[in-house]
């Protein structure tokens, strides 16, 4: 029967190529040449000593682990309790308490670099302190999802059992509930740290120059000391690294993953002291993650020690002194951001929708195209857009004055969101459904076409949201990648930052308040579709 | 019959879709006039509404050659962006490269043709007259003096790393103290308070004291020799002398560049132009709106700029053979032993 079915469902020989063709292409050209180019420049460079032997790289380096470890840290004890009251608890307001909580993790890095400078007092800026705070905002989402979904499920009947048998909340907590915790924590613990360890907008902006980490160096070294060949091998350097804790963090994930065929466990809050301390912690935590965003909005409109529309009012026009620009038009860079994301996203929903057609329709083979394509999200984005940057350099590959560059290097980044959305979709489709479709007359193509395609089309849309928010808030890559006059609004945001004066930071902060609301309004709209979905 | 309709309704859609994203996409690469060329510059290069630009409005009327300008950041960004741009730059002229890091440009090949001189200007220290008589203190005049303990915490200086006052500073130091000298006199000036910021804007707007309308609270800045004539003519309301003053014996000369770019695609137009920027027209529009003098000797100086500005009788220097090979390593040694 089932062989039966697999003839029946058969494809023509050319689909899957067809399908893979797009996306493969677009990876080998403009992700792995770039990175092979990348590595011919370390192996073909002397400065592969000079780089690792030059002052101050020993301190770059054990500031970029230190301060990633500690991010991490901090990060997971101060999740934890709203991940397990998220996880647990059902009341009124949770799926918004959930996306104030989450929505941080995609927000553009500029953004909440700007809402730190904003937030913490000035003594603070170029700290460790600074940097390490930002990244726990942004992390504590990792958290709340990954082990929030392991808490959800842990069956409740073995804490009940622990707790009759005598054990003290703090022995539960310790003997029962964090050892089947553990596979969730380790795969939190390791995004967080892989996250903060190639963090770029946020150190360059709380960082200072006194505080870099490998990411802001290479750009330094690129951009200001014209060292490409040592930026090269920090890159290389960094993505060994980054390499080596992927495959470690995943090959334990394998051995210590546990089952739980537990239905969901939320449940009300019962007493007033459990209510009373649900509503303090999640309140606490809330009022940590809206701070920064209150303060951007605020600091936006400050001139001096009052109040003032001025910095709104004057997006517009940049002026210094007469005739002297800001150096980025603050409107320009919204419509540069708002065309670079349109086309970042279409050529990501093409990619990603192709891709993840092909991936499901191959099956076995697909598992490389999926792999490949998850590349360069492990790839910090300085190193896209350095790869790109020094490979397109040559004609007829003389691309770094095409505008399209900059949009292709975000859909890089953003193509492995929309797989990510379309996959389970397909994956959840009985193949019987096909089947029938033929046997009421359909050919298999026509089949394929009407129960797996256009089934695509909500978990593309949610895949297009966060194309869209990734390419919003870009900033790695774009670095490298900006054109003078062509600036986005993350690019715009930094060069504001950098400038002297009341009016450019307050301006700085509006725009980074106008970028805020639109990336986390495209990100609720696409996670509300993705959650509809499931 | 139902299915074809589905199918022709989504045709349309995909068609309307269409429609709308095509023309979007092809509006990012709309193409360029042959007659409009691009100037990159550093940013405080005015772009329009100056005197500046009404005499580049009158070089486009005699030859109908637009000249288009570009900011890029600050000098030291934007040649290390021409760099990486090499072959296909951002614009086909470049103002303002100076001889601290000319060496780097040619290095980076982006240039096609040797660049030309067209104005020069003196980084220097800054005081705040104000400040030092409210203190009773003497101002500081050679770079010795900063190391004095009267002068703790009050100067703020350029990263050199990030900008070219700031690094023209730092050869000013290694003029004066040497090749090997120069290290302990950063150390010292570190352990007498000096602070760094990573722009000329923000020293010398934010930090520094006097400058007008600031708030900052340090009255000794790495600035440049005309920076006092500046605050005479920008002052509102009108003031008729210099609220700063020059340390003399600090000063290191810097001298700006103009050149064609490598990949222009506009050679006869970008020559004309650079004909253009050394005459007289636009030079004498130099002294007031970059605050540098113009290279072109029959150029007469404004008032206010033989009154305010001061030009040292000997400026500290280094040569572009040793700038070239040390600048990086110097800029690396500056940040250890000041930053980190």
């Amino acid at each position: 029967m089932d062989t039966d079915r697999a003839a029946l469902t058969r494809l023509p020989r050319w689909t899957v190529p067809t399908l893979v063709a797009v996306p493969a292409a677009g990876l080998a050209v403009f992700y792995l040449w770039p990175l092979a180019t990348l590595l011919g420049r370390v192996l073909s460079a002397s400065a592969l000593l000079d780089t690792f032997r030059a002052p101050g790289i020993g301190q770059v380096l054990w500031f970029t682990l230190w301060q990633a470890i500690v991010s991490t840290a901090i990060t997971m004890v101060v999740g934890f309790v709203p991940a397990y009251v998220l996880a647990r608890y059902r009341f009124r307001g949770r799926r918004t308490a959930l996306a104030i909580v989450t929505v941080p993790f995609m927000l553009p890095t500029v953004v909440v670099g700007a809402a730190f400078l904003a937030l913490l007092p000035k003594g603070w800026h170029g700290t460790a302190l600074a940097v390490i705070s930002a990244h726990v905002f942004f992390n504590v989402a990792v958290m709340v999802r990954l082990v929030g979904a392991m808490w959800a499920v842990l069956p409740t009947d073995l804490t009940a059992a622990a707790r009759t048998l005598g054990a003290s909340p703090a022995r539960l907590l310790r003997h029962v509930v964090l050892p089947l915790l553990r596979p969730a924590l380790f795969a939190a613990g390791s995004v967080v740290f892989l996250f903060t360890f190639t963090s770029f907008g946020v150190v360059r902006l709380l960082g200072g120059t006194t505080h870099p980490t490998v990411e802001v160096e290479i750009v330094r070294r690129a951009t200001q000391l014209g060292d490409i060949d040592g930026a090269a091998v920090l890159s290389v350097a960094q993505l060994i690294v980054l390499g080596g804790v992927v495959w470690w963090s995943a090959r334990w994930q394998r051995r210590a993953s546990v089952h739980f065929s537990a239905g969901p466990t939320t449940r009300r809050a019962r007493t007033t002291r459990e209510r009373r301390w649900l509503v303090a912690s999640l309140s606490l935590t809330i009022a940590l993650l809206l701070a920064p965003v209150a303060f951007l909005v605020a600091r936006s409109l400050q001139l001096g020690d009052g109040w003032s529309l001025q910095a709104w009012r004057t997006l517009g026009r940049g002026e210094v002194r007469p005739g002297i620009s800001l150096g980025a038009d603050p409107f320009a860079s919204m419509f540069m951001s708002l065309r670079f994301a349109l086309v970042a996203t279409s050529i990501s929903v093409v990619a990603g929708g192709l891709a993840a057609a092909a991936i499901s329709t191959a099956r076995r083979h697909g598992r490389l195209l999926d792999a490949g394509l998850m590349l360069p999200l492990g790839t910090s984005a300085v190193t896209i857009g350095l790869g790109m940057l020094i490979t397109f350099d040559r004609a007829p590959f003389d691309w770094r004055a095409q505008w399209w560059l900059i949009p292709l290097g975000h859909a890089l980044v953003a193509t492995p969101f929309v797989v990510r959305s379309a996959l389970p979709v397909l994956r959840s489709i009985s193949p019987d459904q096909r089947a029938a479709a033929i046997t009421l007359g359909a050919s298999p193509l026509r089949a394929w076409w009407e129960v797996e395609i256009r089934r695509m089309r909500r978990p593309l849309a949610a895949g297009a949201g966060f194309a869209a928010a990734i390419s919003m808030g870009e900033f790695g890559a774009t670095t490298f990648l900006t054109r003078s006059g062509r600036e986005t609004m993350p690019i715009a945001i930094d060069r504001l930052l950098t400038r002297a004066g009341a009016i450019p930071r307050a301006q700085a902060f509006a725009l980074a308040a106008i970028l805020l609301v639109v990336t986390a309004a495209i990100i609720m709209v696409a996670e509300v579709g993705e959650v509809g979905d499931a | 019959m139902t299915s074809r309709s589905a199918k022709s309704r989504s045709f349309t859609r995909l068609a309307v879709v269409g429609a709308i994203f095509i023309p979007m996409v092809a509006a990012c690469s709309a193409g360029t006039r042959a007659t409009t060329i691009t100037m990159v510059a550093y940013d405080s290069f005015p772009k329009s509404g100056t005197s500046l630009n009404e005499a580049l409005a009158g070089f486009t009327r005699s030859t109908g050659i637009t000249v288009e300008i570009v900011t890029a950041g600050d000098t030291g960004t934007m040649v290390q962006k021409a760099i990486l741009t090499s072959g296909n730059p951002e614009g086909d002229v470049m103002w303002g490269v100076d001889n601290t890091l000319m060496s780097a440009a040619n290095d980076g090949k982006i240039f096609l043709t040797d660049p030309i001189d067209v104005d020069f200007g003196d980084v220097c220290v800054n005081y705040d007259l104000k400040w030092f008589d409210d203190h009773h203190v003497a101002p500081p005049i050679s770079l010795d003096d900063l190391l004095k303990p009267e002068y703790k915490d009050l100067l703020v200086v350029e990263n050199p790393a990030t900008s070219s006052p700031g690094l023209a500073f730092l050869l000013a130091t290694v003029a004066r103290y040497g090749v090997d000298g120069w290290q302990q006199y950063w150390t010292a000036l570190r352990h007498n308070g000096v602070e760094v910021s990573d722009s000329w804007d923000t020293a010398y707007v934010d930090r520094f004291s006097g400058s007008a309308g600031s708030k900052g609270d340090k009255p000794l800045v790495v600035s440049y020799g005309s920076s006092p004539p500046a605050e005479v003519v920008f002052a509102n309301p009108p003031i008729t002398t210099a609220p700063t003053g020059v340390a003399a014996d600090t000063c290191f000369r810097q001298t700006e560049y103009v050149g064609i770019l490598r990949g222009t695609k506009h050679l006869d137009a970008s020559r004309k132009l650079l004909d253009f920027l050394v005459g007289t027209t636009f030079q004498k529009e130099l002294p007031l709106n970059l605050f540098v003098y113009p290279v072109n000797k029959k150029v007469a100086l404004p008032d206010v700029f033989t009154k305010f500005a001061v030009v040292p009788k000997n400026p500290w220097f280094v040569g572009s053979d040793a700038i070239a090979q040390n600048r990086q390593r110097w800029q690396e040694q500056w940040t250890q032993i000041v930053l980190r």
